[in-house]
């Protein structure tokens, strides 16, 4: 079961997360096109002993608070929604069965498998994201380079902010 | 039954998750259709006073660029009033003979987007202004977009960076007619299509509205040739625009209503039923 403790450490990340994108991250524009989505953040990050259902719901609820400042419809929800469910999968394919019995801590994971882990939940995202966000074969090329540099950036920044976290908390 | 219950249960995490998963791609479907209302948009009270916040104080940093454009505006407004004082000789001075077919609004931008390929801009003002869906949005430069969602406070605009979008213009100097696109790549370029051959382009001429729709009159600016190739049937011309406005910089806008846009439509409508 989730912890006092992590009950509000999480729940002040979903609200900062959310300000940190819509004002800051959306605005960045790398190239022209470029954005990361450090949200994501949230859904990697969320406590392993956590209940299932309860990150498909928060997961599909932090998505649909970026939509609804993006006008963008459902598609940040959907993406969300889909790594949130497909979390246990990607973690177990990562880290080993060994995650299941609370041996594993994502910050302290080896790094390999962690760069696994991260990098397939966000480039599995930024792929529904976008291709739901263009939703025409016609620019596919479009949709794979903002998957590609979009995700670089998201990854990237993501293993950053978890060595900035790590640092503190040890 | 207990089979079905139990199938419920081992499931419950996949069921929940293709009921939003649902969920989410009935709004994005919904954000396709231009004129349906939007149950997800920026132009609800909660985003739209989050947004003016952060703009009362990032305005300050562009108030040396937007004063700027704001004289620019000025001198070219006086060059247009000395001209027509000098054309012009009024007959009469009288009110009614100036007509009042479009009325302006100003508007402050609160947020803009131009790097997907379906962007929306955020405006400040609402129904409580008297704003419709459907007006015309530009800046003192050329054409911004059409407002797409109205709140009480605040609406949303659908830029003309927008693969929905489709403008009616022309070629000044021809008066050939097109409708302007965006192929998605560059967020100062858009796309002119359907123009006929007959038409004698050049590199630099001015692109404008054209007036056969309700929402934009005649004649604002929108940009430049950039340049330009016959289509595959070589029938039409494809036409690269650089637009004059600079999209990725916006802060005040204008709206124009057409006062006579109801009775337009109305009229064009009765036509229509009739065939």
């Amino acid at each position: 079961m989730m912890k006092n403790n992590d009950i509000f450490i999480n729940s002040v990340r979903f609200i900062f997360l959310i300000f940190l994108q819509v004002f800051l991250l959306n605005n960045i524009n790398l190239f022209g096109y470029i954005n990361p989505y450090l949200y994501l953040f949230f859904i990697l990050m969320f406590p392993l002993d956590g209940s299932k259902g309860l990150l498909i719901f928060l997961g599909f609820l932090l998505g649909l608070s970026i939509d609804i400042f993006e006008d963008s419809g459902g598609v940040h929800a959907a993406a969300c929604a889909f790594i949130a469910y497909i979390r246990p999968v990607v973690l177990k394919y990562s880290f080993g069965v060994s995650y299941q019995y609370n041996s594993v801590k994502i910050k302290k994971a080896d790094i390999m498998e962690r760069f696994t882990y991260i990098s397939s939940l966000v480039l599995m995202h930024h792929l529904i994201l976008f291709s739901l966000e263009i939703f025409s074969f016609k620019h596919m090329l479009l949709l794979l380079k903002s998957t590609l540099f979009s995700g670089i950036f998201t990854i990237i920044l993501v293993f950053c902010t978890m060595i900035l976290f790590t640092k503190k908390s040890s | 039954m207990q089979q079905i219950i139990f199938f419920f249960i081992r499931n419950k995490n996949f069921l929940f998750f293709i009921v939003l998963f649902t969920i989410s791609i009935a709004l994005t479907i919904q954000t396709h259709n231009y004129h349906n209302a939007k149950f997800v948009s920026s132009a609800n009270f909660f985003t739209g006073s989050i947004y003016n916040f952060r703009n009362n104080i990032t305005d300050y940093f562009s108030l040396e660029k937007e004063n700027k454009k704001l004289l620019e505006e000025n001198v070219m407004l006086r060059k247009k009033v000395a001209n027509f004082q000098k054309t012009i000789k009024p007959k009469k001075l009288d009110s009614s003979i100036i007509s009042a077919k479009y009325e302006y609004f100003t508007a402050r931008v609160i947020n803009n987007n131009y790097s997907k390929t379906k962007n929306h801009l955020t405006l400040d003002i609402g129904k409580k202004d008297s704003l419709k869906i459907d007006l015309g949005v530009i800046s003192s430069k050329g054409i911004i977009g059409i407002v797409s969602d109205v709140s009480e406070n605040y609406s949303t605009v659908q830029s003309i960076l927008n693969t929905q979008s489709r403008i009616n213009a022309k070629h000044k100097i021809s008066g050939h007619f097109g409708s302007l696109k965006w192929d998605t790549k560059d967020p100062n370029v858009v796309q002119l299509v359907d123009i006929p051959r007959l038409a004698k382009l050049k590199k630099g001429d001015t692109i404008i509205t054209g007036g056969r729709s309700t929402i934009f009159p005649e004649g604002v600016l929108i940009g430049a040739v950039k340049d330009f190739h016959l289509d595959a049937d070589d029938n039409y011309y494809f036409v690269n625009v650089a637009l004059f406005n600079d999209m990725t910089s916006l802060e005040h806008v204008y709206l124009i209503e057409n006062k006579d846009a109801k009775e337009i439509l109305e009229l064009e409508k009765a036509v229509n039923d009739e065939e």
